[in-house]
């Protein structure tokens, strides 16, 4: 009887191993990581929303290449280690691709495992930002601009549109991604029409901004530039209208998300600008399709990340069918071949049309800016 | 001008660090510990005020009271699970590492009923801005409300402290616990008490803190709260006036070095200054040595 039980048991768990094997020469497994919880939790969920949406119509319509796609996102909570673990916990659910990291500081740890000259598996990072977090191997690459992308297209931007002339700048010291943005939205400006009047920075924890707001009205700054995230830009908006300090408040990728905070008064937040590459009241047949399905789904205007995740995942099926890849092959062979369709390809979606990428990872698209009015963003010339 | 507006700025941040520290300095001249999960039962009060406005929909008052009563609930609880067993047996090291424990345990509890996504607390406050000068000075309401507060605990607990029996059981508890018991003081209910009255405080210190800083998350007690800790001390750590000295102090260097010196040195300047005051005077500017504690 005992004997019997064990033949079984490994009866079974050989017919296990088969058809777990069968399964990965079936489907693309693609992952992704990001905070699903805690701190910028409304990034990694945005992100893992959209790239189900993009999933569940690309499968709907046959699949890449004629195999259907699996999902699977995990949570970092914005913990450089955690990220690395989430990580390992899809190499072992077998990932061949993967769509991410979200923030730019998990993109970074996560960037080194991922490199040929290790797991070597094709990374499309959304959202990570940072220059250096797609600096790891040539098999990664980015949707989003990088961050001193994104700052010296802030002062372009300020400066053809001649939303000012004395300009002040908050920023976060204690961050990478705002001292990067800070740093090169700076070195443009000198190109500039406007004059930078006072720069100021934070550090992490900070609750009192007053020092810093006072010094940049005493300098009559018209037009503050805030390159940091919502969470602090929604004190700093308090705080300024405690102090009747009212200029025009623009942001880059961080603002987005200042309207999702719960308790917010979302008076607060009227009139800021912010560099994204998407707006959500778009009227092309894309971004509509998009915004119906998201708001049908998880109840909310998507934002930029969920966007950004959307395109990745087309950009993915886009260089995976240039490549000829299929899902029997290793992530260490889709690897080599995707990342020379990616330079190859040009993708539209709704983040930009005719999106190229170049060897470095950086896309190649034009910003976008929108407004916050009456509580949902318009689009601006 | 420009240096009073910095220094209204001060006074208000100061006196959200005094409002915390008082409940510091009174649990630590009373019960000679450190409680160090101070910060994190203020960010308890500000959710549970949170909590009642934007689920319950009740007034800012009574939300208020619900955050002193969750508050002082919480706090007598900590000292009877957590640190009462331990202050008999154990050295004062071991009840800091408590503290230290509960601090963590706290947080996370939070983290897990509330998520750890940033709310923006509204202010319970409703009185208007107080503008001086055309404009140029600008003193907000939260400003007002929480100096007054502070001055208000201020005097009541030195009150409470010289006029009453309890008050006098305290005092008799800070300067020697054993003679206290001798003389037939109930001495584990009088640190109840302090506890009770330290984690109220707490409750309103919280309140107020996101008042005027509206970011909540499970994390916004740890950094006023060691600030606060540091006003303590700098006011004399036991000493009532002192911890509020000390908070407005503090607050307004913070803000002077920030609007003067530098925004990023900010927290290096007020360290120093603290450290300075600490090897001139190592009680503190009011701390004296044991007598009048409290």
């Amino acid at each position: 009887m005992k004997k019997f039980a064990k033949i079984a048991a490994l009866a079974g768990v050989s017919v296990m191993m088969l058809s777990s094997t069968a399964l990965a020469g079936d489907t693309f497994k693609i992952g992704t990581i990001g905070p699903l919880t805690g701190a910028g939790a409304a990034y990694g969920n945005a992100v893992m929303n959209g790239a189900q949406i993009a999933v569940d119509e690309i499968n709907e319509a046959g699949g890449i290449n004629g195999a259907q796609v699996e999902f699977k996102a995990e949570d970092d909570q914005l913990d450089e280690e955690k990220a690395v673990t989430a990580y390992n916990s899809l190499k072992d659910w077998d990932m061949q691709i993967l769509l991410g990291t979200v923030t730019s500081g998990s993109c970074l740890a996560v960037s080194t495992e991922a490199a040929p000259d290790a797991d070597n598996i094709f990374m499309l990072t959304p959202s990570g930002s940072q220059k250096d977090c797609i600096a790891a191997g040539d098999n990664e690459f980015r949707v989003c601009f990088s961050d001193p992308d994104q700052g010296s297209a802030s002062a372009i931007y300020i400066g053809e549109h001649g939303l000012a002339e004395k300009v002040g700048v908050i920023y976060n010291s204690s961050i990478d991604y705002s001292k990067g943005i800070y740093a090169t939205f700076r070195q443009e400006a000198e190109e500039q029409p406007f004059e930078i009047v006072a720069a100021e920075a934070f550090t992490n924890g900070s609750v009192d901004f007053s020092a810093q707001l006072q010094s940049l009205k005493d300098a009559g700054a018209e037009l503050v530039y805030l390159p940091f995230y919502y969470d602090e830009i929604a004190v700093v908006l308090k705080q300024a209208k405690d102090m009747d300090f009212a200029p025009i408040w623009f942001g880059v990728d961080g603002m987005d998300g200042l309207l999702t905070v719960e308790g917010f008064d979302q008076s607060l937040a009227e009139g800021c600008i912010l560099l994204t590459p998407f707006s959500a009241d778009a009227e092309d047949e894309l971004t509509v399709n998009f915004v119906t399905k998201y708001q049908e789904l998880y109840g909310e205007v998507p934002n930029q990340f969920a966007a950004d995740a959307y395109d990745g995942m087309y950009i993915l099926k886009a260089a995976i069918e240039k490549a000829g890849a299929t899902p029997d092959m290793s992530a260490s062979e889709i690897s080599d071949i995707v990342k020379v369709a990616m330079t190859e390809i040009s993708v539209d979606g709704l983040t930009g049309t005719g999106m190229t990428w170049n060897a470095d990872g950086e896309p190649s698209k034009s910003p976008k800016t929108v407004q916050i009015q009456n509580g949902v963003y318009v689009g601006m010339e | 001008m420009k240096f009073l507006s910095y220094l209204i700025n001060g006074i208000s941040l100061g006196s959200v660090y005094a409002i915390i520290a008082l409940g510091y300095t009174m649990v630590y001249g009373i019960a000679k510990m450190l409680n160090f999960a101070h910060g994190d039962v203020i960010m308890v009060g500000a959710y549970a005020a949170f909590a009642c406005i934007m689920n319950a929909s009740l007034p800012p008052y009574a939300a208020v009271l619900v955050a002193i009563v969750v508050c002082t609930v919480l706090g007598v609880l900590i000292e009877t699970v957590a640190y009462r067993p331990l202050l008999s047996a154990a050295s004062s090291l071991a009840v800091l590492i408590t503290a230290i424990g509960v601090s963590y345990f706290l947080q996370n509890v939070v983290l897990l009923i509330f998520g750890a996504n940033a709310k923006s607390f509204q202010s319970v406050v409703s009185l208007p801005n107080l503008k001086l000068a055309d404009g140029a000075l600008n003193i907000s309401g939260v400003t007002i409300v929480t100096v007054i507060s502070c001055i208000l605990i201020m005097l009541a607990l030195t009150a409470f402290i010289s006029r009453t029996k309890t008050g006098q059981a305290m005092l008799a508890v800070s300067e020697d616990k054993g003679a206290a018991q001798l003389m037939g003081i109930n001495v584990n209910g009088t640190i109840a008490v302090t506890f009770a009255i330290g984690s109220g405080l707490a409750a309103i210190a919280g309140v107020l803190l996101c008042s005027a800083y509206p970011s909540l998350s499970p994390y916004t007690g740890s950094m006023p709260g060691i600030k606060a800790f540091t006003a303590a001390v700098f006011g004399g750590i036991g000493s009532i006036p002192g911890a509020f000295l000390g908070g407005l102090l503090l607050g307004i260097i913070e803000i002077l070095a920030k609007g003067y010196i530098s925004t990023e040195l900010s927290d290096a300047i007020v360290f120093s200054v603290l450290i300075i005051i600490l090897l001139v005077k190592p009680t503190g500017l009011l701390g004296r040595k044991m007598q009048e504690k409290v």
